[in-house]
């Protein structure tokens, strides 16, 4: 027992911190894309987009797992494929969990990285292309910069909000110690445990720290970079 | 040298532009006229960061914008070096890193001043590791002149640089345009709607009103018409190029210019200062018999070479050559008719030293703005 909790309870802690890490790096550039698309983009469809990166906020999380057990199931339109010719399973994995958790916390990076590039000045950008910057440069060494405290606030936050992610992903990869028992998982699985009350209890604790933990983390983190970027 | 065409419709309810001008090579062409006449969508359109609905702009034998043919070369590859208003220095960079941004991405083979150079000229050795946030608002500006600079364009392009800034900051900044207008060795194409700074570093000027050249020449002599919207001005009046002809005595000046000298309270600089005046023509009077007890130090005989009457006023310009100067004076047409004026006869301009002030007067070439701390 390290700090009053069990091997089995640390597993859960470290599993749901692992599962939150995969998560953000996996939606991480997706969002910083789509974040661009919706802020800079003209398009036809723009918006229905919009609505469709925000939807895991609205629809019920079981929804979103069961969706996900639809396209990513073994016999999934896209999950059979993987699974066929590339050996890839995410059902009932932790790789599945993170994918559950990422869709979850999608709206969040992306409102928050959308924010971060609202803040930056298109005269900037402007000047970067007078001073002989071509696309992908001034993007480098301009934009990405000035926008980066909300891409940094947009990832901590989502990493605190994946540590707690429960309907998606019990729905999607099922409650297996070890494997997808997150801590709110394990949280359940102890409430549902005659005697189990103690390691909600703890567990409970865990998961406040953490997530408190991380929203100070992002505040601190988002004045940092506006102190550096000279917008004190 | 530099060609500029262009048509562009502002929105509904906006006027079209229609402009067509060259640049010379040398020197500073201001684009002038009032706010919203177009002049900042010249320059946009120039640096490739808006796009015409037709035009053609041609930069150091190249052409960079050819609607009728297709082509347009985007700004990054376009090799002008831009001023804004706001300096918009990059906030997460150093003011070195700022600086040689630009420089960092010229053409190995492009020629022009280097680094240490460039930061002499301004004066901003002693900001290099400070971030803009730190810096004033004239110290911003001339590191956005430097970064132009450095990023070794073919062309500058300068948008109001100096609008944004209080009367002290202008005056902090203007020297050290001069100096960059002298050192630069291209074309400058200077957009603003202040005549002062128009007086201090143009050298030519293309006028514009709603989006089309009224008229395009060298400085002085747009400034001696009297046909031309400047004339309406207050401030209207010949520009004379001068030079400090001898040391300040009893705290007057002598200036000469071409065809005569004038005496002024301004202490401009030592012998050999160059310097631009404007006379303004309100200031000026005129007698037809050399005038005697009288206060005005400067009495220039010349000849009446025109009379023209201001629509709607009372009053006309008589234009007086001074040897190969000209000098306008506005004055009354009932001292016109008085007088007897008439083109031909020998007329006395008379000018009170006191008249010029220092606002108006600038570009002294040879004068080394001061640094500031």
């Amino acid at each position: 027992m390290i700090l009053g909790l069990t091997a089995e309870e640390w597993q859960a802690v470290r599993l749901s911190l692992e599962v939150a890490s995969r998560s953000v790096i996996v939606s991480l550039v997706p969002a910083i894309g789509i974040a661009w698309l919706l802020a800079r983009g003209r398009f036809p469809g723009r918006m229905l987009l919009d609505a469709l990166v925000h939807l895991p906020l609205v629809v019920p999380p079981v929804v979103v797992g069961w969706g996900l057990l639809m396209l990513f199931g073994v016999r999934g339109p896209i999950g059979g494929p993987l699974n066929d010719w590339f050996g890839i399973r995410l059902v009932f994995t932790t790789e599945g969990a993170a994918l559950a958790t990422a869709v979850m916390s999608f709206p969040l990076i992306v409102r928050s990285v959308r924010l971060g590039l609202e803040h930056v000045d298109p005269g900037l950008e402007a000047a970067a292309r007078t001073l002989g910057a071509g696309p992908v440069d001034r993007f480098l060494t301009v934009t990405l910069p000035l926008m980066s405290p909300g891409i940094l606030a947009g990832a901590v936050t989502a990493f605190a909000a994946g540590l707690g992610e429960f309907g998606a992903v019990i729905t999607f990869v099922s409650n297996i110690p070890g494997e997808t028992q997150t801590l709110p998982l394990a949280i359940y699985s102890a409430t549902q445990t005659p005697g189990g009350e103690a390691v909600a209890a703890r567990l409970a604790g865990v998961s406040f720290v953490l997530a408190m933990g991380g929203l100070l983390l992002a505040e601190v983190i988002a004045r940092r970079m506006h102190l550096l970027l000279g917008r004190g | 040298m530099p060609g500029i065409a262009l048509r562009h419709d502002f929105g509904p309810g906006g006027f079209t532009l229609d402009a067509a001008f060259d640049v010379p090579d040398r020197g500073v062409t201001a684009l002038f006229g009032p706010s919203g006449c177009g002049k900042s969508t010249i320059l946009a359109a120039v640096a490739g960061l808006l796009r015409p609905r037709a035009g053609r702009v041609e930069i150091g034998g190249a052409v960079v914008l050819d609607t009728s043919r297709g082509v347009f070369v985007p700004p990054e590859r376009r090799r002008c070096g831009v001023v804004f208003q706001d300096a918009r220095l990059f906030p997460h960079l150093s003011v070195e890193t700022n600086l040689r941004y630009g420089q960092r991405r010229a053409p190995r083979d492009a020629a022009g001043p280097g680094f240490e150079e460039v930061v002499a000229l301004l004066g901003i050795g002693h900001l290099l590791d400070r971030r803009p946030s730190g810096l004033s608002g004239g110290e911003r500006q001339r590191v956005a002149l430097g970064r132009a600079l450095l990023a070794r364009p073919r062309i500058l392009l300068m948008d109001e640089p100096l609008a944004a800034l209080d009367a002290a900051r202008r005056a902090e900044v203007l020297p050290f345009l001069a100096r960059l207008r002298d050192a630069a060795g291209m074309p400058i194409l200077y957009v603003t709607h202040a005549l002062d700074e128009v007086d201090a570093l143009a050298d030519h000027l293309v006028l514009l009103e709603a989006g089309r050249v009224v008229a395009a020449g060298p400085v002085a002599a747009l400034a001696a018409r009297t046909d031309l919207p400047l004339a309406a001005r207050r401030d209207a009046g010949v520009l004379l190029d001068c030079q400090v002809a001898r040391a300040s005595e009893e705290g007057l000046t002598t200036l000469d210019f071409p065809g005569g000298t004038l005496a002024t309270t301004l202490h401009p600089g030592p012998p050999g200062t160059r310097l631009r005046v404007r006379v303004r023509a309100r200031d000026v009077a005129v007698a037809t018999l050399e005038p005697h007890g009288i206060s005005t130090r400067n009495i220039l005989r010349g000849t009446l070479a025109e009379i023209t009457p201001v629509p709607g006023t009372a009053e006309a310009f008589v234009r007086v050559a001074v040897g190969p100067s000209d000098i306008l004076a506005r004055i009354t047409r009932d001292s016109v008719a008085r007088l007897g004026l008439a083109q031909g006869m020998a007329l006395w301009a008379l000018v009170k030293a006191v008249t010029f002030d220092h606002r108006v007067v600038g570009a002294a070439a040879q004068d080394a703005p001061r640094e500031e701390d």
